[in-house]
């Protein structure tokens, strides 16, 4: 049994010019232990979808239709009360922005302590030791003197490194990593990028790493899902969808980041952007960039369809002519 | 040392540039307490030289000074020390000229800040022109603001809009055709594309290819990813701790860096080949450039550093095409 199970999530804001509809049929499901990345544009919806997972929607935005299974039981029709347990506890989450997410008027140890005694009956003692070790774990130097320090006190990177302290102190079974590292640098990033992969290995989590950087997902996912526009454009594993992308738009993500080892005269593009959620097109929503577009995708709207060892949102992969 | 005046002087020279910055607390704050003033090295004794129609690039991570380096070429701040040149002329005295001052021009990072959000584009377009006194008459303005906007893939008709009604890289369109009215030769491009999805960031990348070859500009490329500047430079020129560390022909270092942070910088991207792969990253964090180490900035996370790069700054020496400031390559250490 897979641990998390998205089955057709769908996500409205209401506005006053109608309803947008940001998440359109999502459906992914995520192994015990494994990494799944979801990546994709400035607006595809994947930051969207961590929050509808862990139930912290901005409102006016709703789930409108789909469910959210979590290990079994069904999480996205619980009270707030109740899903406040389960964040934290069964779903850790790491934020883009290590300074917004810790509060520079506590210690980095009271906020430790405070999020382990909410999930786990410590005494105090107990509960310092744990935090201690949790900063030990994620590389911060002389943890046990550290602990008392102020957030303001570390760099970048160590404040990252506190906050996935955080995250995993109560040792979720599942966490989920919204851009963990698009506000470090490079050198940083690969320190961060194989600490998470090492804690989550050994302490045996899921992770749902959302991220911008196709080079971060190559490296650390097990699979991924491309997002375009709400939807869900190819998921499959990640060797597969960055060797062989089935997808036109993966296909042209792919040609479009520059590579290091090699130089092309012109990278590929692709024209245009992504529409805005006003005004997704019929059908495709990729369709009027799409190189490879034809009636079919004019008019309905693809599903996720085997393509090789993927599976892709494309009537490319259609096995039976359309019928008129 | 004159430059000799059959070779053409390069379109931009900087002659061991240093940037100091005043840090320190108020003075009446720092007299009672009776502490020092506090001066911050952006830049150290950088140099550098972009011949026409090719792009240099500078690269490294944040607070290594490659802002500030771009600052300092197009006059936006004067250098502590060391000279700039411009096709020749000291920077300063080409400033004060607006026929020199016309063809320098800069592309800033983030175009949500850069277009001032109350003017219709054709104005902040035709700001350039009108500053300049290029053209005369709103008709032959209006034509060439038209023209610009065609050049860099925008619609004419756009000029009537203004900039909230733009996606990012359409904005970075427009911060481009207004850098390219005033008809510079050379542009500073401060992190262009770092605001911008991958398949806009293609977009522009391939743009500002094309003018190049198009209109012979010369680039200061700034960036920290260095898969973009792979693509797009000719020389580069690698900074750590307002130093210039490793600097000589792109594909050169990019296929044989020296210095050891080059090549930490280099290891330490993610890329698409490395699926399934793992890494044992570099530990340790760029240092605080107001108390930088002593001897070679980079020597508390160098994995070759010994007792000299402890003690002594390395002097910036020659290695092949390249150009490095590095002991253990000076002395031949480096086989790893």
């Amino acid at each position: 049994m897979p641990l998390l199970q998205v089955d057709n999530l769908t996500v409205e804001f209401p506005t006053r010019r109608g309803t947008l509809r940001a998440l359109d049929g999502i459906s992914l499901s995520i192994e015990p232990g494994e990494i799944l990345g979801v990546v994709g544009e400035s607006g595809a919806g994947k930051s969207l979808t961590g929050a509808a997972i862990i139930g912290l929607l901005e409102p006016p935005g709703r789930i409108a239709g789909g469910q959210i299974m979590l290990n079994g039981k069904r999480i996205d029709t619980l009270p707030y009360e109740a899903m406040r347990h389960i964040r934290g506890r069964q779903i850790g989450t790491i934020f883009q922005d290590p300074l917004t997410t810790l509060n520079p008027l506590y210690t980095i140890g009271r906020q430790l302590i405070e999020t382990i005694q909410t999930h786990l009956h410590l005494s105090d003692t107990d509960a310092r030791k744990r935090a201690i070790t949790w900063l030990s774990e994620v590389g911060i130097p002389a943890p046990a003197q550290r602990i008392d320090a102020y957030p303001h006190e570390f760099s970048g990177g160590m404040r990252q490194r506190v906050v996935i302290a955080l995250a995993l102190c109560a040792e979720p079974r599942l966490v989920i990593a919204d851009e963990p590292t698009t506000a470090l640098d490079v050198s940083i990033q690969a320190q961060i990028i194989t600490l998470l992969k090492r804690l989550t290995r050994d302490h045996g989590m899921s992770v749902m790493l959302v991220t911008h950087d196709m080079g971060v997902i190559a490296e650390t996912a097990d699979r991924v899902a491309v997002m375009y526009a709400g939807r869900i454009a190819e998921i499959g594993p990640v060797a597969q969808v960055v060797k062989h992308p089935a997808h036109p738009y993966t296909e042209g993500l792919m040609g479009s980041i520059p590579a290091l080892e090699h130089r092309v005269n012109r990278l590929r593009q692709i024209d245009g952007a992504m529409p805005r959620l006003n005004a997704i097109p019929p059908g495709c929503a990729f369709n009027p960039r799409c190189p490879k577009v034809f009636d079919r995708c004019l008019i309905q709207r693809p599903e996720l369809l085997p393509a090789g060892a993927t599976r892709a949102a494309c009537w490319l992969f259609a096995k039976e002519p359309a019928h008129a | 040392m004159p430059e000799p005046a059959a070779l053409e002087a390069p379109t931009l020279e900087a002659i061991t540039i240093t940037r100091l910055f005043d840090v320190s607390k108020p003075w009446l704050q720092r007299t009672l307490a009776h502490e020092p003033r506090l001066l911050l090295r952006a830049v150290d004794d950088a140099s550098f030289a972009i011949t026409r129609g090719s792009t240099l690039s500078l690269v490294g991570e944040s607070g290594c000074g490659k802002s500030t380096v771009a600052r300092m070429a197009v006059g936006l701040m004067p250098p502590s020390g060391g000279k700039i040149r411009f096709e020749g002329n000291p920077l300063s005295t080409a400033r004060a000229q607006p026929e020199l001052r016309r063809r320098m021009n800069m592309i800033f990072q983030d175009p949500y800040a850069s277009l001032n959000p109350r003017w219709r584009v054709r104005n902040i377009v035709a700001e350039p022109l009108r500053a300049f006194a290029m053209l005369s008459g709103a008709q032959a303005i209006a034509t060439r603001v038209g023209e610009l906007l065609a050049q860099v893939g925008l619609a004419p008709a756009d000029g009537e809009k203004y900039p909230h009604e733009f996606s990012g890289g359409q904005r970075q369109r427009i911060s481009i055709a207004r850098a390219l009215a005033s008809e510079p030769d050379f542009l500073v491009c401060d992190e262009p594309t770092s605001a911008l999805d991958v398949s806009v960031q293609a977009q522009i990348l391939n743009l500002m290819r094309d003018l190049q070859q198009r209109l012979g500009l010369t680039y200061l490329f700034i960036s920290h990813n260095l898969a973009v500047v792979r693509h797009v430079s000719d020389r580069l020129g690698v900074m750590y701790l307002g130093r210039i560390v490793e600097q000589g022909p792109a594909e050169t270092i990019f296929r044989t860096p020296r210095h050891p942070y080059t090549r930490l910088l280099l290891d330490a991207i993610p890329d698409l080949e490395m699926v399934g792969r793992s890494r044992t990253p570099v530990g340790g964090e760029v240092p605080s450039p107001i108390d930088p180490p002593p001897g070679c900035p980079f020597h508390p996370r160098c994995p070759l550093a010994n007792d000299r790069c402890r003690a002594e700054k390395p002097e910036h020496t020659r290695a092949g095409e390249v150009q490095v400031a590095c002991h253990a390559v000076a002395e031949g250490r480096e086989a790893a």
